[in-house]
């Protein structure tokens, strides 16, 4: 018999602001965060604007490196966390964390000088500082030795879903009694020139450059592809036995994961949506609940034409004949978080249970009418006790999270 | 209730070719394939010519770079080797990833060319292949893994250096031992003929320079190109295993306390018999080399970087394959694999025979 999985803490960082309060206020209010980049130059650019979470730090010509950003937004979000649950470093659990591949960045490429890598080779060598910053493993490793967190960290990505990988990773660790308590967190900040005109070269982000605060439109017959955005989420969680034994209020639950590898496309789900209502339909069993238990789902939602048609048509198809649960994208307020958006979507759900009031989809001013869901326009009240976190990655990694109330 | 862990196949390829005989040739010591020129000063011990169309269709070969092309290659021939081909739709993944290859030369085009901040947004706007983004993402080589062939359970990727590699075997070993996967497929690939990989490394100044000499003898990384793949199972459920894994360990912290780590992961090993190989995965990054041979207390048997060269993510599955195919070909009964990262974590791995 598998424990329950409590949830002690939540922590948040999204261009909303930091906080998961904040960001509930603003998410109830429909309050959009995308707005035009300014941290660097984006002449010639499909895509203008994002989700940014600029940061001290951040001086022209040389932000801050996705790593370091990374970092920071996960120290703030963890750290939250971590004093609602009335615990401090070091923590006696992993850090289970979705984060996104980092690299040497132009600014840093280009401040030795050299014209040609070997050149490059020789200049660089011995700079500590850089590598460390650099590696993969570098900004997790930073943030477990800062919350002395227990064992290797685990640093997964699995692009879009990553943050709900972790919350899975988190999840099973707890279940096979390698630990009491775990921290499961996202952070992204990819939002790099080049990373931007790499899903600009895709064609998978929304140019509705001069309104940006319309250009996220889950579930809108005018969508027209995701917009970037910095975040980070962070969720407490713990054997229930262990949260109660210390005193500690429990917050909701995490009741179950699912994930299913999509064999069909790198960048599309399969046809018949097989791969997504197998994830889902994994997690629901995970977590012993019938479809009829789901109150809410919180939608991958990504505003992209293929994603959101694909989305509500296996919501539909799991569903059966009765009528799916409201369904909303808070992609349509925070961006496309990545490799985050898995933690922050999850840390939501647990809000919106808590307040029992669901988060809308806003910019539904000509909602898809074929999707045949219900996108929640605008907040309102709504008695549930348990909601569905979707994630589906490039690449096929699809993950499904169901939340509980307390 | 815990189930023995069966390694059922293994899928390598390296510098020495493809596959259990040319790798089992390897164990008993062999002159390294090296490339002394192409990256001199440092050399390399580089991708072997493989057949990566026979494996790969040509639509899937083109989303590709040889990173994937090669993680892909050794993930089937670890399908292939513990015949699993009919149970891909059931089988987990978990890949250890650094990233996928840069387009180097329109790099050395924009260094070159020492352009502004808009000007080399131009360059690459102008200059990047769509495609190269996905053969780019780290979580790409496990969804081609998925897509060629047909792996449709679970898919995680771990990054993190040499320690994920480590992390990825234990959480495979550890789900299939709590019956929460049935079969699990975990290993990666990684390829020393990018300069952008060895600019990451010549940051923290850990790259060897000069002519090869054997690990022991020196005080720095010599790269190499290979993919390394294992399937795991329950024993009970395993048709022909090739060695039980009886135990991981991981553990990561700051260096200075490493031989602690060290020591405490080699105490809660399963006591070893007389005639245990041992199987070094270590770097050959001065400090933690040195920490790693200091805790075991004797001389391995065998340095994986010393034929495989080192692999970054996949070099402690890559140990712990040459220990499945020492056990497999009768060379030892028991073999300990130790790893230590370059920068940060420690591993251990018990295996014995079936």
């Amino acid at each position: 018999m598998n424990p329950r999985i409590a949830v002690t803490g939540i922590g948040m960082v999204t261009a909303l602001g930091f906080g998961a309060e904040a960001n509930w206020a603003a998410l109830v209010a429909g309050r959009s965060g995308i707005a035009r980049i300014t941290r660097f130059d984006t002449t010639g650019m499909r895509a203008t604007m994002a989700g940014c979470v600029d940061l001290p730090g951040d001086e022209p010509g040389f932000p801050l490196s996705v790593s370091v950003r990374c970092e920071r937004l996960g120290e703030a979000a963890i750290a939250e966390a971590l004093a609602q649950a009335g615990l401090t470093a070091p923590f006696d659990g992993p850090l289970c964390i979705g984060m996104p591949p980092v690299e040497v960045e132009w600014p840093q490429r280009r401040s030795f000088g050299a014209t040609t890598y070997p050149g490059l080779l020789e200049a660089a060598t011995g700079q500590a500082a850089l590598y460390e910053e650099f590696l993969f493993g570098g900004a997790s490793t930073r943030l477990a030795e800062r919350f002395g967190t227990r064992g290797v960290p685990q640093t997964v990505t699995t692009a879009c879903a990553s943050g709900a990988s972790a919350i899975q990773l988190a999840l099973e660790a707890i279940r096979r009694g390698e630990t009491k308590m775990a921290i499961a967190a996202g952070s992204e900040a990819s939002l790099q020139p080049e990373t931007l005109i790499r899903f600009g070269l895709l064609q998978a982000l929304s140019t509705r450059n001069d309104t940006p605060q319309t250009a996220s439109r889950p579930f809108a017959l005018s969508r027209d592809g995701f917009v970037m955005a910095d975040g980070a989420g962070a969720l407490i969680l713990e054997d229930e036995a262990h949260a109660r034994a210390r005193g500690a209020n429990i917050l909701g639950y995490v009741l179950g994961a699912g994930e299913a590898a999509d064999t069909f496309h790198r960048t599309r789900s399969a046809p018949d949506g097989s791969a997504i209502i197998r994830c889902m339909q994994r997690a629901m069993d995970d977590a012993g609940l019938a479809a009829s238990e789901i109150g809410y789902v919180n939608a991958h939602g990504t505003s992209t034409p293929e994603n959101d048609k694909m989305e509500a048509m296996a919501i539909r198809a799991l569903f059966g004949d009765a009528p799916p649960p409201p369904v909303s994208s808070t992609k349509s307020m925070i961006g496309h978080t990545l490799s985050a958006a898995g933690a922050i979507e999850a840390a939501i759900c647990l809000l919106a249970l808590r307040n029992q009031m669901l988060p809308p989809t806003i910019n539904q001013e000509d909602v898809d009418p074929d999707l045949g869901v219900d996108t929640v326009p605008v907040a309102r009240p709504h008695a549930f006790r348990a909601a569905l976190s979707n994630s589906f990655g490039f690449g096929g990694q699809n993950v499904a999270v169901v939340l509980g109330a307390a | 209730m815990l189930s023995p862990v069966a390694i059922t196949g293994i899928g390598l390829a390296s510098s020495h070719g493809e596959g259990r005989a040319a790798h089992a040739a390897l164990l008993g010591g062999v002159a390294p394939v090296l490339d002394a020129t192409s990256f001199a000063p440092y050399p390399i011990h580089p991708l072997a010519a493989l057949p990566f169309d026979k494996a790969i269709p040509r639509r899937e070969m083109r989303q590709m770079e040889n990173w994937q092309r090669l993680g892909v290659y050794a993930a089937g021939l670890a399908i292939d080797d513990a015949g699993l081909r009919e149970r891909v739709a059931e089988m987990d993944l978990i890949v250890a990833a650094g990233g996928g290859e840069r387009d180097w030369k329109l790099d050395e085009q924009i260094l070159a060319a020492q352009p502004d901040e808009i000007q080399r947004h131009r360059m690459l706007l102008d200059g990047l292949r769509p495609t190269l983004f996905l053969a780019q993402l780290s979580n790409l080589l496990a969804g081609s893994i998925s897509i060629v062939h047909n792996v449709a359970g679970s898919s995680r990727t771990l990054l993190g250096e040499e320690i994920c590699g480590a992390e990825a075997l234990r959480i495979a070993a550890a789900r299939i031992a709590t019956g929460t996967s049935p079969l699990c497929l975990v290993g990666g690939a990684f390829v020393a003929e990018r300069p952008e990989v060895l600019l990451l490394f010549a940051l923290g100044d850990v790259l060897h320079r000069g002519p090869w000499v054997p690990l022991p003898e020196r005080q720095g990384i010599v790269f190499g190109s290979a993919g390394a793949f294992l399937t795991l199972e329950a024993a009970q459920a395993a048709r022909a295993p090739l060695a039980i894994l009886r135990h991981v360990g991981t553990d990561q912290g700051r260096p200075e306390t490493r031989p602690a780590r060290l020591a405490a992961l080699l105490a809660a090993t399963p006591e070893r018999q007389p005639g245990c190989m041992v199987i070094s995965t270590a770097s050959g990054a001065a400090q933690a080399t040195a920490d790693e041979l200091a805790a075991l207390g004797v001389t391995p048997d065998l340095f994986s970087a010393d034929i495989l060269g080192h692999l970054v993510e996949p070099t402690f599955p890559a140990g712990v394959a040459l220990a499945a195919l020492a056990i497999a070909q009768g060379r030892a009964k028991q073999v300990l694999v130790t790893g230590t990262g370059q920068w940060r974590g420690e591993a251990v791995a018990l295996l014995e025979a079936p």
